[in-house]
């Protein structure tokens, strides 16, 4: 077996082996981590792997967390149907903005921008319409129990986010290997020459949204369920979309592994300088420093490591 | 359905907000049409400013439009520098690195200022704050009469420099083509630091024509990046015409917005805009290339 | 304890950090090794849009837990002393409950929290897994003690009380200058909180003889109120109703004076930006506006008392603060009655608290679904520079000047 597969293994047989051991505390952390490389992941394939970068992914996350919370709480749905609508929902969502975008031939900074208009259309239309509770927010009642996609241990939340983390790997992972991959690193590399080699390009780039979009919006269902509350600055707010951005960028975009290595990377950084403020007595009561180091710490991490994280673990960077 | 007084009043109430948004979308314009980054500290680099003006009322008396030629210098410098120093060094000139670095460096402004500043929110009190001009229903007050008209005033300035004077013209060739501009002998790179410095003074001279009819907290920028993001594509992303007619346009929007649609749902119009300005013509109102 | 494990990722930029987190576990207990200090978790927003409101509630909080402490801890438990663990929400719902979370692994026998409605209602449910009570100092969503979870109470009034002791109010108000208003204008923040004030608002407000016209809701932050200005002003209500939070608050009423939208009186109910900053630097933008909201009882020594200490110390005397201070007294009280950390006990002791918080104009403490029955808000007006206290008129320390004349 490759070096490579044997890492994965170990590094998969520790993440199982892991809630086992740790307090609840960390099984959280945990959790967040694989949740946050899972839409990280999301955002990557669209932004890394075919170059589409979009600063309002949030809006797929928020429509796949509304989604599931409407059907369950207004229509009394299970919520384990109401997951795959809610990876429908994303997916058409994310059909609809990129059909619209690229059929307007957006590239680049416009496409990016306009993702983040359309998360702010969808922030107010939240906040507006009847059917969310508006300002309101909507409550997922409280009954830990399976069937409900609730859990008691927070064990099983946490399995849930690593088997999600590990989906995402793996469609990551045969996008390098197979053809649709090849063609969004093509359009990624050199949109005009895709298109002369006779790539669709518009086809490939709404089929990645779209499945961008789907991917998103699991993760949306999957909050929900675990915070049993949302509202549309929760569900569409720009912080989201910040941090599926951040922890890909960080990781190294394009690449794998990128997303869970800058969510780990981050969510350690994080930790970190918050223990280091909790635990300095002069420092107690001075959170934002913690916030200004972690600021200085990802301009030194872009500055220094200007592939990513993932560039460290490389002799040949994947992309150029 | 609503009485034509109040539209106008509305409209009259829009040109006034749109005055300082031009002043923040021109800046923003000016970074990217020459730099081709989005600058995410921007929101930031407003506050820092507006807290600038602040302390400069509270600690030495200084009335915020006399403050103006001093921060918009001092604006002018700390970006200057802050490029030189961080973005521009570190960036390895790639654009999606410069994304995160400004991202950083707004985390560490935004705290630095909680730190420092506190979090209570400060506010001016000048002594003009109360009049206002009355025409029909629109009772337009002072403070933002004299931002309206300071800032087109500053913006003819600007205009005329990047026109007429030799500094002005590096950086529109920068802008048009890095490459060729390199090649007959202007020093880019400081281009780009000069060309940042100046996108922060608009910012500079934002602050101090807002102060006397807002009020400062460390995340108190943040309200007008979204809306300075879509007047820069509205008006063409790099035109610095675009960003001054799209900074009224979008300012009376708002307002017919809010007007017709009531506040909250009247902010999806400018969202709208930009929206449908992106689908329909990318370039902007004044852009030249997509 | 459970046993430590490092990460999966063994490169060298993370050995550092991945020991220094594991450590976090263990440097807790070792530099706190003196005798049984009772661990109360303080969650709140101290970074991000509402950083001074969070800082405030912790100032409150912590002041409390000094206070407790010099008076000679926990009597009934051997004086053991209170030990205040600070956390930040960020303002975020996920942070928050991991806050909840990592105290828990650090044995908090209680929590207070969390300022925002989203975070105190993710926070609480995260706690009750634990069964560890959590007293919730400020947050004025309803939906927190409507879910029926055992483990959260809350000493201040939700916005339901508020609502019904403002509409009241307003009612004898405007009686008594004999019923010059007719209409109102609501504008609230979009948020859960001013979205249900404002609902409540507008459907009780014609029990009271008063229509309310429109309803405007505003995002936070505005940029401007201009344009709502002028939408009052072609509106013409009688009363202006405002919801929301700080800076908003204040923007809009400057705004009103500054286009001299003139209303028979201006009646916010949990207005955010009504404080002594407010009243004493915009003296005439303040001046007769009236809030329904917490407030400290003025006939309380001991708040005056606080109030001069706080502002010794630099800070303002808002109500996250004494209500911070409060919740944390409320907690002390319960701990000296159940003798004991234990959480259960302690659990039932705040549940059968008669506690009487002696800042507040509350009765004793009743509480029913962990709602304290006893509270309610306060109305004031600020009158020459001052906050008064027009309402109840046992607390009252002024009659209420309405309507207002014009600017």
């Amino acid at each position: 077996m490759s070096r490579q597969a044997v890492l994965c293994a170990v590094g998969l047989g520790i993440a199982v082996i892991y809630p086992l051991l740790a307090p609840n505390y960390l099984i959280n952390v945990g959790m967040m981590v694989f949740f946050v490389a899972f839409i990280g992941q999301s955002w990557n394939i669209a932004g890394g792997f075919a170059g589409q970068t979009s600063f309002g992914h949030v809006v797929f996350f928020g429509t796949g967390a509304y989604t599931s919370t409407i059907l369950q709480v207004t229509y009394g749905w299970n919520p384990w149907l109401a997951w795959p609508a809610a990876m429908l929902a994303g997916g058409i969502v994310g059909w609809i903005i990129a059909f619209l975008s690229f059929r307007a031939g957006l590239r680049g900074s416009y496409f990016a921008l306009i993702t983040l208009a359309f998360a702010e259309v969808f922030r107010i239309l939240a906040n507006s319409v009847p059917f969310t509770r508006g300002g309101l927010g909507m409550l997922i009642k409280a009954d830990q129990r399976p069937i409900n996609f609730q859990f008691k241990d927070p064990i099983w939340i946490y399995y849930i986010a690593l088997a999600l983390c590990m989906i995402s790997l793996l469609i990551a992972w045969r996008l390098t290997r197979n053809r649709f991959g090849a063609r969004l690193v093509a359009i990624r590399e050199n949109e005009d020459a895709a298109r002369a080699l006779g790539i669709d390009v518009f086809a490939e780039k709404v089929k990645v949204l779209t499945l961008s979009g789907a991917m998103c919006a699991a993760g949306g269902t999957f909050y929900a369920q675990k915070y049993l509350y949302i509202d549309p600055s929760i569900a569409f707010g720009v912080d989201k979309s910040v941090e599926m951005l951040l922890v890909s960028m960080v990781g190294g975009a394009g690449t794998i592994f990128g997303p869970l290595i800058g969510s780990v990377a981050l969510t350690v950084i994080n930790e970190v300088t918050r223990w280091l403020a909790s635990v300095v007595p002069a420092l107690k009561n001075v959170q934002p420093l913690s916030l200004v180091v972690y600021g200085i710490m990802l301009v030194l991490i872009v500055a220094r490591l200007p592939d990513g994280l993932m560039g460290l673990f490389r002799r040949k960077p994947r992309h150029a | 359905m609503l009485d034509p007084q109040i539209i106008f009043a509305g409209v009259l109430n829009g040109l006034l907000a749109g005055g300082i948004y031009v002043l923040v979308a021109v800046g923003l314009t000016l970074i990217y049409g020459v730099l081709h980054i989005i600058n995410f500290a921007h929101g930031s680099l407003l506050m820092l400013a507006m807290y600038a003006v602040f302390w400069l009322w509270r600690l030495v008396g200084v009335d915020p439009y006399v403050a103006l030629p001093v921060v918009t210098a001092g604006a002018f410098i700390f970006g200057f520098v802050l490029y030189r120093l961080v973005i521009g060094r570190f960036s390895h000139g790639r654009d999606e690195n410069v994304l995160l670095i400004t991202l950083g460096l707004s985390i560490v402004f935004d705290n630095a200022a909680l730190l420092f500043f506190g979090g209570e929110t400060q506010t001016i009190d000048v002594p003009y704050a109360g009049s206002f001009v009355q025409l029909g229903a629109a009772f337009l007050p002072l403070p933002k009469l004299i931002s309206f008209g300071a800032s087109l005033l500053i913006c003819v300035i600007l205009g005329l420099y990047m026109a007429k004077s030799d500094t002005g013209k590096a950086i529109r060739a920068v802008a048009k083509e890095r490459q060729g501009a390199r090649l007959v002998g202007i020093d880019v790179d400081n281009i780009f630091a000069i060309s940042y410095g100046i996108g922060i003074a608009c910012l500079g001279a934002a602050a101090c024509l807002l102060m006397p009819t807002f009020y400062v907290t460390p995340t108190s920028g943040n309200a007008f990046v979204l809306v300075a993001f879509t007047i820069v594509v509205l008006g063409g992303m790099g035109s610095f015409i675009g960003a001054a007619v799209g900074g009224f346009i979008i300012g009376i929007t708002e307002a017919l917005g809010g007007l017709f649609l009531g506040e909250q749902l009247g902010q999806i119009g400018i969202s709208l805009i930009f929206i449908l300005i992106l689908l329909l013509k990318p370039t902007g109102l004044f852009g030249s290339k997509a | 304890m459970k046993k430590q494990v490092t990460t999966s990722v063994s490169r060298r930029g993370f050995v550092a950090g991945t020991t220094a987190l594991a450590g976090s576990l263990a440097a807790p207990s070792v530099l706190r090794a003196q005798s049984a200090a009772i661990k109360v978790g303080l969650i709140h927003p101290v970074t991000g849009f509402v950083a001074y409101n969070g800082q405030q509630g912790r100032l409150g909080g912590t002041m409390a837990i000094e206070d407790i402490n010099k008076a000679g801890g926990i009597k009934s438990m051997g004086g053991a002393k209170l030990e205040a663990l600070l956390g930040d929400s960020q303002s975020k719902v996920e942070v928050g409950v991991a806050e909840v979370e990592k105290m828990n692994e650090q044995g908090v026998a209680a929590y207070i929290g969390c300022f925002q409605s989203p975070v105190t209602i993710a926070a609480t449910q995260a706690a009750a897994k634990y069964n560890t009570p959590f007293l919730v100092d400020v947050a004025a969503s309803d939906v927190i003690v409507n879910r029926g979870l055992k483990n959260t109470f809350r000493l201040m009034p939700g916005f339901g009380v508020c609502v019904d002791d403002g509409i009241a109010n307003l009612g004898n108000i405007n009686k008594a200058a004999g019923s010059p208003a007719k209409t109102a204008v609501i504008v609230h923040e979009s948020g859960e909180f001013g979205t249900g004030t404002a609902k409540l608002l507008a459907s009780k407000l014609p029990l009271i003889g008063i229509e309310a016209k429109e309803v405007i809701a505003h995002d936070n932050p505005t940029r401007n109120f201009d344009n709502i200005a002028l939408r009052i002003r072609s509106i013409a209500p009688d009363i202006v109703m405002m919801s929301n939070y700080q800076n908003e608050y204040m923007l809009l009423a400057r705004t009103l004076f500054q286009q001299k939208v003139n209303v028979a009186g201006f009646y916010s109910i949990l207005g955010g930006g009504f404080n002594y900053k407010f009243v004493k630097e915009m003296p005439d933008v303040s001046q007769y506006m009236m809030d329904v909201n917490h407030w400290f009882n003025p006939k309380s020594e001991k708040a005056q008392a606080l109030k001069k200490r706080v502002e010794a110390g630099g800070a303002l005397f808002t109500f996250e603060v004494y209500l911070g201070y409060s919740t944390a007294m409320l907690l002390a009280d319960s701990l000296e009655r159940a003798g004991s950390a234990d959480k259960a006990k302690l659990t039932d002791a705040i549940a059968s608290s008669t506690f009487k918080a002696e800042l507040m104009p509350y009765g004793p403490t009743k509480f029913v679904n962990g709602q304290n029955q006893g509270a309610k808000p306060a109305v004031m007006q600020s009158i020459k520079g001052d906050i008064e206290v027009i309402a109840p008129e046992e607390f009252a320390s002024a009659k209420a000047v309405f309507p207002k004349p014009k600017f």
